[in-house]
């Protein structure tokens, strides 16, 4: 007996190596050049050089206020659509939701290409609105992961509730505001946080877009490509902990997670 | 009946907004125009063009390569890895679920740069040999794998696994007749999404790939940039076979899953 759960624990081990290797060890090794400097010598400076450069701090407050613009309206949009869609009873429902997600399976490079093909026609130079087309790029890009969860958790909602609150005398308006609207907060919140961390770090979509780059991301970016692994390192740390951080904001007990719930 | 008219109008404007841009692109794929907006006559040249540019191709059988490759190293560690986890104890078992949601909360910048930073910096390992390339799409998508096993492990009625053994199977027989033909759906829907995640990736191939290799991503952030107006419109065509493969593959799944249920409701009765 003991032999035989020994082999099918033991299948875990090659995994687990490979996370050792590959998940774990890059982080050490992140956090290890984050705090020295190309001598090898222990330093802060990589940290107090981030926030006294008025640069960085300045892409760090953009990209927050890109991502949360771009949050702002994912949610405004997608939230009539899950909400629509979820209290429907039209039977092509699963084909209408299917229409919402078949986007994410084309490559985002080029859907990004088709939108600012688009766009330049209707505006003439992207630059003109720099901060405008980054958020249309980013919703265009990201709504379907803003969509799903929302639309998950409304069609899950007990429908005898809504129906009680219609017997106790609640309005249509005060019947969506006191139970729909709560009862679908984990949705939102999930799909929040499947928009917020992306749009803070997707450098490539305005990059694509009118050749600039401006956001958290995109630092990455510089420094990889000035060989500075060092500042590049902390970069990366800052945004592991904002990642963190929001992780453990928006955690739920909620299985289903992030990309993973959207496809199955 | 407003506001059913009201609640169209949101479903049909929001898919306008997201389908617009690409079918647009796709009616100006079959033309000579190389701007949106321009008149011109009907042609097939993008897609000549398409087909028959030896970097174009490369770059394309490149990308489905890579992506089928490493979805198929992910499908193998990522089940491997939920079947030891599902048997471990706790404290093991939640190790391995704190580790797996790293990559999977972790913003693929990040995962990408810390991948290359070991693999290429510290440990010196070559970009050309394509292996911090695959071990980091391997990275990107493993977690997923695990994720979409792990459920089906639940689900699954462990006491045929018993029953196998008390008949005399070995736990490794008892394991590829038993327990693997349950968590089938789990290792198929994680390995699609493996697929699909390789394909789309960007962060991650740009850190670690042979300057020599690109990705569809890659190539096409470049040339987004570069004043190239052929391999431009070349890419739209490019775009246009994607979408209508993307729209074939979901309408042969949605009769696939359509026929599923008629076998089900016709074996109950």
């Amino acid at each position: 007996m003991q032999k035989k759960i020994l082999s099918r624990k033991s299948l875990g081990i090659p995994y687990m190596i490979f996370l050792a290797l590959f998940v774990m060890a890059p982080l050490f090794v992140l956090i290890y050049y984050a705090f020295t400097n190309g001598q090898g010598e222990i330093t802060i400076q990589n940290l107090t050089g981030f926030f006294s450069d008025p640069n960085t701090l300045g892409t760090l407050c953009y990209s927050f206020g890109i991502a949360a613009v771009t949050t702002a309206v994912c949610l405004l949009l997608a939230y009539p659509v899950a909400y629509v869609l979820a209290t429907s009873h039209l039977k092509e429902k699963s084909v209408i939701l299917l229409l919402f997600i078949m986007p994410m399976w084309i490559n985002f490079s080029l859907r990004i290409t088709a939108l600012k093909e688009l766009l330049t026609w209707l505006e003439g130079n992207l630059a003109y609105h720099p901060f405008l087309n980054t958020v249309i790029g980013m919703t265009y890009d990201f709504l379907p992961f803003m969509i799903l969860p929302i639309y998950t958790t409304i069609s899950k909602l007990d429908g005898a509730l809504l129906e009680a609150a219609r017997d106790l005398g609640a309005g249509e308006l005060q019947a969506f505001l006191k139970v729909t609207l709560p009862l679908s907060l984990p949705g939102i919140i999930s799909g929040v946080s499947m928009v917020f961390l992306p749009a803070m770090t997707n450098y490539v979509v305005l990059d694509m877009l009118y050749n600039s780059t401006y956001i958290m991301g995109s630092l990455i970016g510089s420094y990889f490509a000035s060989y500075n692994w060092h500042g590049g390192s902390m970069i990366a740390l800052i945004l592991l902990g904002i990642v963190c951080l929001f992780t453990l904001l928006t955690r739920g007990d909620e299985e289903e997670t992030a990309r993973g719930g959207v496809l199955l | 009946m407003t506001k059913k008219i009201w609640r169209s109008m949101v479903i049909v404007l929001v898919l306008l907004f997201l389908y617009l841009p690409i079918l647009i692109l796709s009616v100006y794929s079959f033309t000579d125009a190389a701007n949106i907006g321009a008149i011109r006559g009907f042609s097939f040249h993008n897609y000549v063009t398409l087909f028959t540019t030896p970097e174009l191709v490369k770059m394309i059988l490149g990308t489905v390569v890579l992506a089928l490759g490493s979805a198929f190293l992910a499908s193998i560690l990522g089940t491997m890895g939920a079947i030891g986890a599902f048997y471990s104890k706790k404290g093991m078992a939640s190790a391995i679920h704190t580790m797996n949601q790293v990559p999977v909360v972790n913003a693929d910048v990040v995962t990408g740069f810390s991948i290359c930073i070991l693999l290429v910096v510290v440990l010196g390992v070559s970009k050309d040999t394509f292996i911090p390339l695959v071990a980091g799409h391997v990275t990107l998508c493993a977690p997923f794998v695990f994720l979409s096993v792990i459920p089906k492990l639940k689900q699954m009625d462990s006491s045929i696994y018993e029953a196998a053994l008390d008949l005399g199977a070995t736990p490794g027989t008892a394991l590829v007749k038993i327990v693997i033909p349950q968590i089938f759906p789990g290792i198929v829907s994680g390995f699609a999404l493996a697929v699909t995640l390789s394909l789309d990736d960007y962060f991650v191939a740009t850190y670690t790939k042979p300057a020599t290799f690109d990705t569809i991503s890659t190539y096409v952030v470049n040339a987004t940039k570069g004043a190239q107006t052929t391999i431009k419109t070349a890419l739209w065509a490019l775009s246009t076979v994607i979408f209508l493969l993307v729209v074939l593959f979901t309408i042969v799944m949605n009769i696939r899953a359509g026929k599923n249920v008629q076998e089900r409701n016709g074996a109950g009765q």
